[in-house]
C-alpha cells in the first residue's frame, strides 16, 4: 500500500486505473451491473436517514484505504447510517475535554529491557504461510514493478 | 459431578472420589451430546485426555498443582493457542494455527486445567448474539429447558420443536452455552463493549469483566485495544474468583497491564453489606427494557437494602451518548486493527497474484463478513483527514466525559453499581435476525459497554438463582 502512495503520480493514476479495473471487473463478475449507473447517480438521492456524504469519491477512497469493497447498496446504506448515527455525538459539550486514549493515562508505560530473551522461530512462522519461498513471504507484484 | 461448581469438583478430585480423566470423559462425551448448541469451534479431544493424564499422575502423587488442576475448561475461539486451530469464526483464519498460547491460556494450562476445546463466537467478536460466525449460530442451552419447552408450548401448537432456539447473546456465546451446559466448569471469553457479560446474562452463569490492565491481552486477538479484555464465565462467582486469581497480573509482553503487584486474595464466606453503597444508575431506567428485568433489579435493590446496604439513585449524565461513542472508537480501532489480514503472513490467502493490492482486495473480502467489513469501512471514513477531528477524537472527548462519570460517582461514596446487564431475556433467533448487527449491538450493548470505555470491572450473576 505504502507502494502506491509513495510512486510518482504518474504511475499512481496508472495504478489507480489498474485497480479501478479489478475491482470493476469483479464487481460485474458478481452480478451488479447496475451498480455503475446507480454510483453516478448516488449523491441524487434523498433519504431523512442518510447523510448524504458517501459520495462516489468517497466510496472509491475508503475502498482504495481500507482494501475492503463496498460490494453492495446495503452496504453504502448500512455506511450512511453508521455515519447518521455518529452524528449523535455533535450534540455533546466537550469544550475544553482533553481526547482519551486510554483508561490507563496516568501510569507510566511498563518498558523492559532491551535483551534478546526470544525468537530464532523463523521456520515456526514460516509455516502459516500460503506461499514462501526459503525464508521469505512471497507477495505478486506492487504497483511499482 | 458435572453440575458441581469448580470448587466443588475440584475438591472431589484431591480426594479421589473421581479422576481428571473420568471427569474429561465425562465432558467429552457431554460434549458429544450436546453437538447441537453449536457451542464448540474445535474440541481438542487428544490434548484434553493427555492433559487429563498427567493430572492424574500429578495427584497419584501428591503434588497437584492446586484448584484448577484437572479442570476441565473451554476458550473462546480468539485466544490464540498453540497447535490448535484458532479461527475467530471467520474465513480469515480457517485453518491458522498459532505457534504460541495466549499469556491467559498458558496461565490456565500451567495450572493443570484440561483445555477441552475452542468456543464459538461472532466472526472476530463483533456481534451480540453469537449469530454471525462461519460456523453457524450458537444455540442457547436454556432453549432445550422443560420451563421454556411448556413457555412454547402454550404459545404455539404443530411447530418444528428446534425453530425456536434462543440466542445465547454474544460475543462470547460458545463459552457461556458450555459452561452452562455443564461441559466445563470455566470458560475465557473476551468483552470489549459486554461479550462476556450479555452472553452470560442469556445463559444463566456469572459473567465476569476484570478492570483493563488486570489481565493479559497477549495472545487476545484484538478487536479495540483500548478497550477489550478477557472475560471469565463460570456457575458461580466463587469459581470466578479461583480463576481471576490465576490469571490476573503484570505480564511483560502486554505493556498495558498494570505493574502493580495482584495481592491474592479469597472472598469471604459470608458477605457483611452493612458498610456497603450501592448506586442504581438512574439513567439506565431506560424505557426499553422488559417489565421482568426491572423487577428482578428492584428485587436484587431492596434485597441489598433488608440486608443493611445503602442503597441511593446516581447520575451518570452521558450514559446516553456512550453507545454512539463506543461505535465510532470500536470501529476506528477496528479499521487499524484488521489491516493486518492481508494474506501475506498467515491467514486466508486468495488466487489472484496480478498484484499485491488487488490480492489483498480479493483475500479480505473473501475472508471477512458483511459486519467486519462494515466496520471497517466505517471506522475508515471516521478516521479520514476531513472527519478525525470531528469523529474519532470528538468520541475519545466523550469517551473522558462518560469515564469522569464513573469517577465522579465512585468519588462520592458509592461502592458498587447495580444495573441490568440485558434490555431483556434471551430472544429467539427468529425475531434476533430481523434486525442487522449494528442495530442489534447498539441496542444490546447499552448497559454494558459504557464500562468498558471508562475500563472498570464489572460481574453479572444470573438473579433467578
Amino acid at each position: 500500500m505504502s507502494s502506491l502512495l509513495s510512486a510518482p503520480s504518474a504511475l499512481r493514476e496508472d495504478a489507480l486505473r489498474r485497480l479501478k479495473r479489478e475491482m470493476w471487473a469483479r464487481a460485474v463478475k458478481l452480478g451488479l451491473r447496475s451498480w455503475v449507473g446507480w454510483r453516478r447517480g448516488f449523491t441524487s438521492k434523498a433519504d431523512p436517514q442518510r447523510s448524504g456524504r458517501v459520495t462516489a469519491e468517497v466510496i472509491e477512497h475508503l475502498e482504495r484505504l481500507a482494501l475492503v469493497d463496498f460490494g453492495s447498496l446495503e452496504a453504502v446504506a448500512r455506511l450512511e447510517k453508521a455515519i447518521a448515527f455518529a452524528d449523535r455525538l455533535r450534540a455533546v459539550d466537550t469544550d475544553g475535554v482533553e481526547p482519551m486514549e486510554s483508561v490507563l493515562e496516568d501510569r507510566c508505560l511498563y518498558l523492559r529491557s532491551d535483551n534478546v530473551v526470544e525468537g530464532n522461530c523463523a521456520e515456526e512462522l514460516l509455516q502459516n504461510a500460503h506461499r514462501v519461498v526459503e525464508e521469505y513471504f512471497v507477495a505478486p507484484p506492487g504497483v511499482n514493478d | 459431578m458435572l453440575g458441581r461448581t469448580l470448587r466443588e469438583v475440584s475438591t472431589a478430585l484431591k480426594q479421589g472420589h473421581i479422576t481428571p480423566t473420568e471427569l474429561c470423559q465425562k465432558c467429552l462425551s457431554l460434549i458429544k451430546k450436546t453437538k447441537f448448541l453449536n457451542a464448540y469451534i474445535t474440541v481438542s479431544e487428544e490434548v484434553a485426555l493427555k492433559q487429563a493424564e498427567e493430572s492424574e499422575k500429578r495427584y497419584k502423587k501428591g503434588h497437584s498443582l492446586g484448584d484448577l488442576d484437572g479442570i476441565p475448561v473451554a476458550v473462546k475461539d480468539n485466544f490464540s493457542t498453540s497447535s490448535i486451530e484458532t479461527t475467530c469464526a471467520s474465513n480469515m483464519l480457517k485453518g491458522y494455527v498459532p505457534p504460541y498460547n495466549a499469556t491467559v491460556v498458558q496461565k490456565l494450562l500451567d495450572k493443570g486445567a484440561v483445555l477441552m476445546g475452542k468456543t464459538n463466537l461472532d466472526e472476530f467478536a463483533m456481534g451480540s448474539g453469537s449469530t454471525d460466525g462461519v460456523f453457524g449460530p450458537v444455540k442457547n442451552p436454556w432453549s432445550y429447558s422443560k420451563q421454556y419447552r411448556e413457555k412454547r408450548k402454550q404459545k404455539a401448537h404443530g411447530e418444528n420443536e428446534d425453530s425456536n432456539w434462543l440466542i445465547t447473546g454474544g460475543s462470547s456465546g460458545g463459552s457461556a452455552a458450555a459452561v452452562a451446559a455443564f461441559t466445563c466448569f470455566a470458560a475465557l471469553g473476551s468483552d470489549t463493549g459486554g461479550s462476556t457479560r450479555n452472553p452470560a446474562a442469556h445463559c444463566g452463569v456469572v459473567g465476569f469483566k476484570p478492570s483493563y490492565g488486570l489481565v493479559s491481552r497477549h495472545g487476545l486477538i484484538p478487536l479495540v485495544n483500548s478497550m477489550d479484555v478477557p472475560g471469565i464465565l463460570t456457575r458461580c462467582v466463587d469459581d470466578a474468583a479461583i480463576v481471576l486469581g490465576m490469571l490476573a497480573g503484570h505480564d511483560p509482553k502486554d505493556s498495558t497491564t498494570i505493574q502493580d503487584p495482584v495481592k491474592p486474595f479469597t472472598l469471604p464466606t459470608s458477605a457483611d453489606v452493612n458498610k456497603l453503597c450501592i448506586g442504581i444508575p438512574k439513567e439506565y431506567l431506560a424505557p426499553e427494557l422488559s417489565s421482568e428485568v426491572r423487577s428482578f433489579w428492584s428485587k436484587a435493590a431492596n434485597l441489598f437494602e433488608s440486608e443493611g446496604a445503602k442503597v441511593i439513585e446516581v447520575s451518570l449524565p452521558h450514559t446516553s451518548y456512550s453507545i454512539v461513542c463506543y461505535h465510532v472508537l470500536c470501529t476506528s480501532e477496528v479499521a487499524s486493527n484488521m489491516a493486518r489480514f492481508d494474506g501475506l503472513e498467515y491467514g486466508h490467502r486468495c488466487d489472484i497474484n496480478v498484484s499485491t493490492e488487488a490480492m489483498y482486495a480479493a483475500t479480505r473480502r473473501e475472508g471477512f463478513n458483511d459486519v467486519v467489513r462494515g466496520r471497517i469501512l466505517s471506522g475508515n471514513f471516521f478516521l479520514l483527514k476531513e472527519n478525525y477531528e470531528n469523529y474519532f477524537i470528538k468520541a475519545q472527548k466523550v469517551r473522558r466525559l462518560i469515564a469522569n462519570d464513573f469517577v465522579n460517582v465512585f468519588n462520592s461514596g458509592v461502592d458498587v453499581l447495580l444495573t441490568p446487564t440485558t434490555l431483556s431475556e434471551a430472544v429467539p433467533y427468529l425475531e434476533f435476525i430481523k434486525e442487522d448487527n449494528r442495530t442489534r449491538s447498539a441496542q444490546d450493548d447499552i448497559f454494558t459497554q459504557a464500562v468498558n470505555m471508562a475500563g472498570f470491572l464489572s460481574c453479572l450473576q444470573d438473579c433467578q438463582q
